[in-house]
């Protein structure tokens, strides 16, 4: 045995035990023989003797025990032996242990994942220093950090609360080093942005705040680690050298910290350049736009020592007052408080809190289920090992001794299933690190596992061994070594509830409860798929050119987006196309407060409503498949000196004019006081996140109110009308990007089906079906597994009973019943409390998933169906072997 | 056997040391010696003694050799060591007192008649 081998090697104490054990065995004996020579001599045969001599004695084992105990055996030494006691029985019973071992690993494996993730972005802060002071300013209502770079300026200024505050926001560059551009993501950020985050550089310096002069007096950029390693191959000359952002000349003064990505932590930027040259990257000059709050996105610094979060919101609320004073009509009252930047605040933070926490309990679950599973197991073995334990009792061996024994058999499987475990939740953890769910946008999900995830790991396993460890000791305290070595194991048949009953029930149902949570994301996902977006994303391809990365300016961008649509529109198989500001479902859209045609004074606290407004080119509506419900679409002559109409949804008509019929040829106004014609009104759909209740959104026509980034939605027919076969996307789309390098070869332009676009929106519930899924496919195969363990020992235990009911004649259906009975009975009041649960569970669900309900007469009979369906599995094979007893054999073999 | 009388729990140890006090033994030896300097009036287990052998010796009490019996078996013999012999005068000068003392509360009880 190459273990014990090893250990024997390991530890010396080992060999020292051994040798005690056979001196203690030697002078025993010797005792029985100078014992039996005296009896001899006194008449009695020698074998009686040998006997008497032995009888006299009293318990061999439990006295040498004694004798172990009385030299002071280590602990260690004892569990040795127990440990070597626990890998022969184990090894005896190979399935049974790769049984257990597996079930445990994929128990705490899935455990130490979740917690992985709970760990690396929930619990740990950021890996900054002095992380635990760092805090965002966020506005309650909406969770936003959104600010104006004067509103900003004047918290920096005014504040008494904050050491410094710093201000941060993206951008999406063309970055060009001289031989090839490339669409890249950065983070541009206020002088002091490192500085108050107190980070130093890797390479060269980092910008600070004596660099700014006003508007573009600092063209400097920093690279982030990965990004220079990963463009720049690490070339440590690469500070001072001259690039290109959106055309606009930038020096490289240095590269950032590795592991440093800023202060978001699903965010990873490629570079870093300040905010006062935010407007060479083609942006709109925000430095002096206070009602502008798309300038900042996040604000945070460090609190001053002493300085409650509570009480620095409450400066930061009084300065907001005081600014809503002196600039009523650019400054909504607003109440914020303070919040961590990890997550955006709440943002972020509630959803991914919810959804990590749901599956953390869900994991625990898993674990306790299987906890339950091998807890029935282990609690079988034991009853099959009477005999083995009454006879170790009979020989004198004690109860805790033999206690401990079962526990260290127990706890040896929890260790290694923990091992492996925690071995296949590492692989997991690296891969999503890896993973970059979106090719477009640098997002990631960065869940380094640290000690602490180590710890838990272990221990789980060792609690969880313990858990199931456990279940057998009254049972063993129990027994009466003379009446099993009288009767043998099976004295007691089952009849009345037992403890084993009991946790297979309370197993079932955690795994129903995973089941139906699992089919409620499922369905829920479904749905959210065939839902009504307010456009048709099938056979449709989006195509994104940011003239802003090209140096476009002025009245250009409208120019070359005029002559872009019209050229793509005559490649063969488009049907229609149309350009719009923002797609929808791509993370936030623009919003902007609109006032009823009465009002005058044109401030936030006369808004009407708050509504979502996307800019779009007279054929968009086609392109999109928005359908136009009442009124008419924009045309080519909606233009510049054109009067200003918009499109509005049905949400946008009923709220602000009662009716869409009503809604046809009114006005109302927006924030810069343009008058704004109802030309038309089109069905509502989603425009942030699919979960979002109904918003109110407008469509404005792109000739009378520019941008440079659009979006390009070109529709085309599915099928190919000369071949009638379906057409090909990435062939359209190779045609689309042709054509567009023919009109500017350096326009980067990037092209998906709006389906894959779709992506960043279904994201959230396709990673939640995805976990639960395999949670719930976890929970069924462990019912499976605690189902079939049952049925098997049952039946086992009563092939003699069987057989003489067959014997007496009973029908295949009686014999089932008394079989089986019991575990359908169990499966069947399992699967309710777990249904019932469930349904309880899920509305949990309802935060992250679109439509997440479980009052949904599908789940529910999935449910069922399933639950049925995995115990007539699991007892398939119980059921054939009850059916199959042979009396006559049976009856022999007693 | 009927005047045969239960170990007092404890003194087990002492009477190994007394036993041994009067020569090296092995335990099946101890356990004879003590039957007979006892008049065979105590009831040891004879399992129960080797725990109490294994105790002294790792107290240092007692010391441990191989060697041959009478009946020429080989066989663990016990002596003991100076700190045995000092704690068996020890305990004897104990064990004496608490006799005369509990002997003396017994034989002032005159309730008894």
């Amino acid at each position: 045995m190459k273990l014990t081998a090893s250990i024997r090697n390991i530890l010396p104490a080992w060999i020292q035990r051994q040798r005690m054990d056979r001196e203690m065995d030697a002078e025993l004996r010797t005792h029985l023989e100078l014992r039996a020579d005296d009896l001899e001599r006194s008449g009695v045969p020698r074998a009686e003797a040998e006997r008497l001599a032995r009888i006299e004695f009293g318990g061999m084992e439990h006295y040498k025990e004694e004798c172990h105990e009385a030299t002071g055996s280590l602990f260690a030494e004892r569990l040795l032996q127990d440990l070597r006691y626990s890998v022969r029985v184990l090894r005896k019973s190979p399935g049974f242990t790769v049984a257990a071992v597996l079930t445990l690993a994929l128990g705490i494996g899935a455990n130490t994942v979740v917690f992985g993730a709970l760990n690396a972005l929930i619990l740990r802060p950021l890996d900054l220093p002095r992380a635990e002071s760092l805090y965002s300013i966020h506005r309650v209502a909406t969770n936003s950090a959104t600010q104006s770079y004067p509103d900003y300026v004047d918290y920096r200024d005014r504040n008494r609360s904050f050491e410094d505050l710093a201000a941060s926001n993206f951008s999406e560059a063309g970055l060009d080093t001289g031989d090839n551009v490339s669409r890249s993501w950065g983070i541009v950020a206020t002088g002091n942005y490192f500085d108050v985050l107190g980070v130093h550089p890797y390479l060269g310096r980092f910008f600070t705040a004596a660099d700014e002069h006003g508007a573009n007096s600092a063209p400097y950029v920093v690279l982030s680690y990965s990004y220079w390693l990963k463009r720049f191959q690490g070339d440590r000359g690469v500070v001072g050298r001259k690039i290109q952002l959106n055309k606009a000349p930038f020096t490289v003064i240095g590269v950032a910290p590795p592991k440093f990505n800023g202060t978001l932590l699903f965010f990873t930027p490629d570079f870093f350049v300040p905010m006062v040259n935010h407007s060479e990257l083609g942006s709109e000059d925000v430095l002096h736009k206070r009602g502008d709050v798309s300038g900042i996105f996040i604000t945070f610094g460090h609190l001053k020592a002493g300085v409650t979060p509570a009480q620095a919101a409450a400066d930061i609320n009084s300065i907001s007052r005081d600014l809503a004073k002196e600039y009523p009509k650019d400054h909504p009252q607003a109440e914020f408080a303070l919040a961590r930047p990890s997550l955006y605040g709440d943002h972020l933070g509630r959803p991914v809190r919810a959804f990590l926490t749901a599956l953390m309990v869900m994991a625990g679950l898993i674990l306790l289920a299987a906890c339950a599973n091998l807890g029935s197991l282990f609690a079988a073995r034991a009853a099959d090992r009477a005999r083995e334990i009454a006879l170790r009792l009979a020989l004198g061996a004690s109860r805790m001794r033999i206690v401990r024994q079962l526990l260290t058999e127990a706890i040896l499987i929890s260790l290694t299933g923990g091992g492996i475990g925690l071995w296949g939740s590492m692989l997991l953890m690296r891969w999503l690190n890896a993973w970059q769910p979106f090719p477009q946008f640098p997002i990631n999900v960065p869940v380094t596992p640290d000690a602490k995830v180590y710890v838990i790991a272990l221990l789980l396993a060792l609690a969880s061994g313990f858990l199931f460890g456990v279940v057998p000791v009254r049972q063993v305290l129990r027994t009466d070594p003379y009446e099993v070595v009288k009767s043998g194991s099976s004295a007691r048949a089952g009849r009345k509830i037992s403890l084993r009953d009991f946790l297979l029930v309370g197993q079932i149902a955690i795994c129903a409860v995973l089941v139906t949570s699992s089919l409620v994301a499922v369905r829920g996902l479904m749905r959210s798929m065939h839902s009504n977006f307010g456009f048709e994303p099938q056979n449709t391809l989006v195509v994104n050119t940011n003239l802003q990365m090209a140096g476009y300016k002025g009245d250009a961008p409208a120019a070359m987006q005029k002559r872009a649509l019209e050229t793509v529109a005559s490649i063969p198989g488009v049907t229609a196309a149309g350009l719009v500001d923002w797609a929808p479902l791509n993370g936030s859209a623009n919003t902007t407060t609109v006032f009823h045609d009465e009002t005058t004074e044109l401030i936030p606290a006369h808004a009407a409503e708050t509504s979502v407004f996307f800019q779009i080119s007279s054929g968009y509506l086609s392109a999109a498949g928005t359908t136009l419900l009442s009124g008419r679409g924009l045309t080519e002559h909606d233009k510049k000196d054109a009067p200003r109409v918009a499109l509005v949804n049905q949400q946008f008509a009923l709220k602000m004019f009662g009716s869409v019929r009503g809604a046809i040829g009114r006005y109302y106004k927006i924030k810069d006081g343009s008058r704004l014609q109802v030309v038309g009104v089109v069905e509502n759909g989603k425009y942030q996140s699919l979960t979002e209740t109904q918003q109110p959104a407008m469509f404005l026509p792109l000739l009378q109110s520019p941008s440079s980034e659009t979006w390009m939605m070109v529709r085309y027919g599915q099928a190919d009308r000369k071949t009638g076969q379906n057409r090909d996307p990435l062939q359209l789309a190779g045609a689309i990007r042709g054509k567009i390098r023919e009109l500017d070869s350096g326009l980067p332009c990037f092209i998906e089906t709006w389906t894959q676009n779709l992506a960043l929106a279904l994201f959230p519930s396709r990673v939640a079906t995805v976990a639960l899924g395999i949670l719930g496919g976890m929970g069924a195969m462990l019912s499976l597994t605690g189902i079939f363990g049952m049925a098997a020992y049952s039946v086992s235990k009563r092939l003699r009973e069987l057989g003489i009911r067959i014997a007496l004649g009973a029908q295949h259906k009686e014999v089932l019943r008394a079989a089986l009975g019991k575990a359908f009975r169990l499966l069947a009041v399992g699967s309710v409390v777990g249904l019932i649960l469930g349904i309880l569970a899920s509305r949990v669900l309802a935060f992250i998933v679109f439509e997440a309900t479980p009052r949904d007469p599908l789940i529910l009979a999935g449910v069922v169906l399933a639950m049925a369906f995995l115990g007539l599995v699991a007892t398939w094979i119980p059921a054939r072997r009850a059916l199959a007893v042979n009396p006559l054999i049976l009856l022999r073999e007693e | 056997m009927a005047d045969q009388a239960q170990l007092i729990p404890g003194t087990l140890d002492m009477l190994i040391l007394r036993a041994l006090s009067l020569g090296p033994l092995h335990g099946y030896g101890v356990l004879l010696r003590i039957e007979q300097i006892s008049g065979g009036a105590l009831l040891i287990e004879q399992g129960a003694l080797y725990p109490g052998l294994f105790r002294l010796v790792r107290q240092g009490l007692l010391k441990s050799t191989w060697g041959i019996s009478d009946n020429n078996r080989r066989a663990k013999f016990y002596e003991l060591t100076a700190a045995g012999r000092k704690r068996l005068r020890e305990e004897t000068e104990s064990w004496n007192r608490l006799v005369n003392a509990i002997a003396c509360a017994m034989g002032a009880q005159p309730e008894e008649t």
